[in-house]
């Protein structure tokens, strides 16, 4: 029988934890209410809206849609890791500068979303950077505005290139 | 929602994922990718009493050369093969299509095996594996068959697998030379299930016409269907004209889709003909050599 609690270890943002989790526990609700990592959203809980994406092992994934219990042992970057000691992120600037938010539910998930993209592609295309975002939904609808950050923070260079 | 408990089960190892499946028989829902079966989950839609979580397996994830084509292990991920080097090469319409499932944080978790077990009528790898004539290896304890394609999907949702067995690997033929191949589906939004898709295979002779072809449509019944009275027409033809009018009346009449809220039977049945006149187009210009 597994039903019962087992403990797990995360590395967040760098940072390790060990947590006790039920099987059924969301990486998503394990995030927020376990570890008090508010910054990553829920929204629809069925994978469609994308707010919850976090990069687990450095790949964009629907924290709704994968257990606390897979991750064990994985290391996962959520949006508290982009902005230090109080500054924003570059990113979050261009985001900011852009109006690459309106009402910022989706933005985390955008972000992360975004934060992959220039990554693994410095210079992305409009094409690619609309294609990307469209993983995840952004009910004020400012997907321009998004576009446009994402844009600016490319001609930045926010985000440091590496390769995998 | 959240979904209800179960019991969690964690092998490493294919015979300990087979194992838990004899012990727990229909009880046990196997976790893949989960990109379909955690949504089940969270709405209650469905509620095993255990999930035996086969991502620790990892000797279920690879893509290597066997002298008939290339082996796909079931745990694969569609992103690993849809940037695999030896799939865009040999099998690119397996890569195309891929490319058209979910988006790219769905594509990291989904796999290949799991697209294939969850069977959904509208889902793309399915119609591309029944085109490509690929064999499903299903273990179970104490011995393995393999089951073609075609014969694998019984209806919607639903497969061959008994619930002791567990998809191991996909093997994939390797294409005749001057085969060229398309994926074509029409979706909603990108990133939506297909409303209808088509699987295009065409091998052209020496005189441009049709040696072989096949065709393989999805989201137009329940399971994915093989239009084989279309191929038939096509074959000692040119892949135009009159043989390919005709070619598109065989796949329209090959359908039997259904209608929801996303489109009605007939215009699934419209967008059949348009997505198959589109695939074999492409597909037999890229045979060519064009693309």
């Amino acid at each position: 029988m597994k039903r019962s609690v087992s403990v797990i270890g995360l590395t967040v943002n760098g940072e390790r934890h060990e947590v006790a989790v039920e099987p059924r526990r969301l990486l998503v609700d394990c995030l927020r209410d376990d570890l008090g990592l508010t910054g990553t959203h829920i929204g629809c809980e069925h994978g469609v809206c994308g707010t919850c994406t976090v990069l687990v092992d450095g790949e964009s994934v629907r924290s709704c849609l994968m257990l606390a219990v897979q991750a064990d042992g994985a290391a996962i970057t959520t949006v508290e890791a982009l902005a230090s000691d109080g500054a924003l992120h570059p990113l979050q600037q261009a985001f900011r500068e852009a109006q690459g938010l309106q009402c910022g539910f989706c933005t985390p998930g955008m972000l992360l979303l975004a934060w992959e993209l220039l990554r693994d592609h410095p210079a992305p295309s409009e094409g690619e950077i609309r294609e990307t975002i469209s993983a995840n939904l952004c009910r004020c609808t400012g997907y321009q505005g998004i576009v446009e950050a994402i844009q600016l923070a490319a001609e930045r260079h926010a985000v440091a290139p590496t390769t995998r | 929602m959240k979904p209800p408990p179960f019991e969690y089960e964690a092998p490493r190892t294919a015979d300990e994922a087979v194992a838990l499946l004899t012990q727990h028989g229909d009880r046990a829902k196997v976790l893949a990718g989960g990109q379909s079966l955690v949504p089940l989950l969270n709405f209650r839609l469905a509620r095993p009493e255990v999930l035996v979580d086969v991502n620790r397996a990892a000797e279920l994830a690879y893509i290597r050369p066997v002298d008939t084509g290339l082996a796909i292990g079931a745990l694969t991920r569609q992103h690993t093969v849809e940037r695999s080097a030896a799939i865009r090469g040999q099998l690119p319409i397996v890569a195309e299509a891929c490319r058209l499932i979910g988006h790219l944080p769905i594509r990291h978790r989904g796999t290949i095996g799991g697209s294939l077990a969850h069977a959904d009528p509208a889902s793309e790898l399915p119609a591309v594996m029944v085109a490509l004539e690929a064999e499903l290896t299903a273990v179970r304890r104490g011995g393995r068959r393999t089951l073609p394609a075609e014969q694998f999907f019984t209806g919607i949702f639903t497969t061959a697998l008994a619930p002791d067995e567990l998809l191991t690997e996909i093997r994939v033929p390797g294409l005749p030379s001057r085969t060229g191949s398309a994926f074509v589906e029409i979706a909603r939004r990108a990133g939506d299930f297909a409303i209808v898709g088509i699987a295009a295979l065409v091998t052209l002779d020496d005189a441009g016409r049709v040696g072989r072809a096949r065709l393989a449509l999805c989201g137009v019944g329940p399971t994915p269907i093989r239009a084989r009275q279309a191929e038939r027409v096509l074959e000692g033809e040119r892949p135009e004209g009159r043989a390919l009018d005709e070619a598109t009346d065989k796949i329209v009449a090959a359908t039997d889709p259904p209608g929801d809220i996303h489109a009605s039977a007939a215009f699934r049945k419209k967008l059949a003909r348009h997505v198959g006149r589109q695939a074999i187009g492409l597909a037999a210009r890229r045979a060519g050599g064009g693309s």
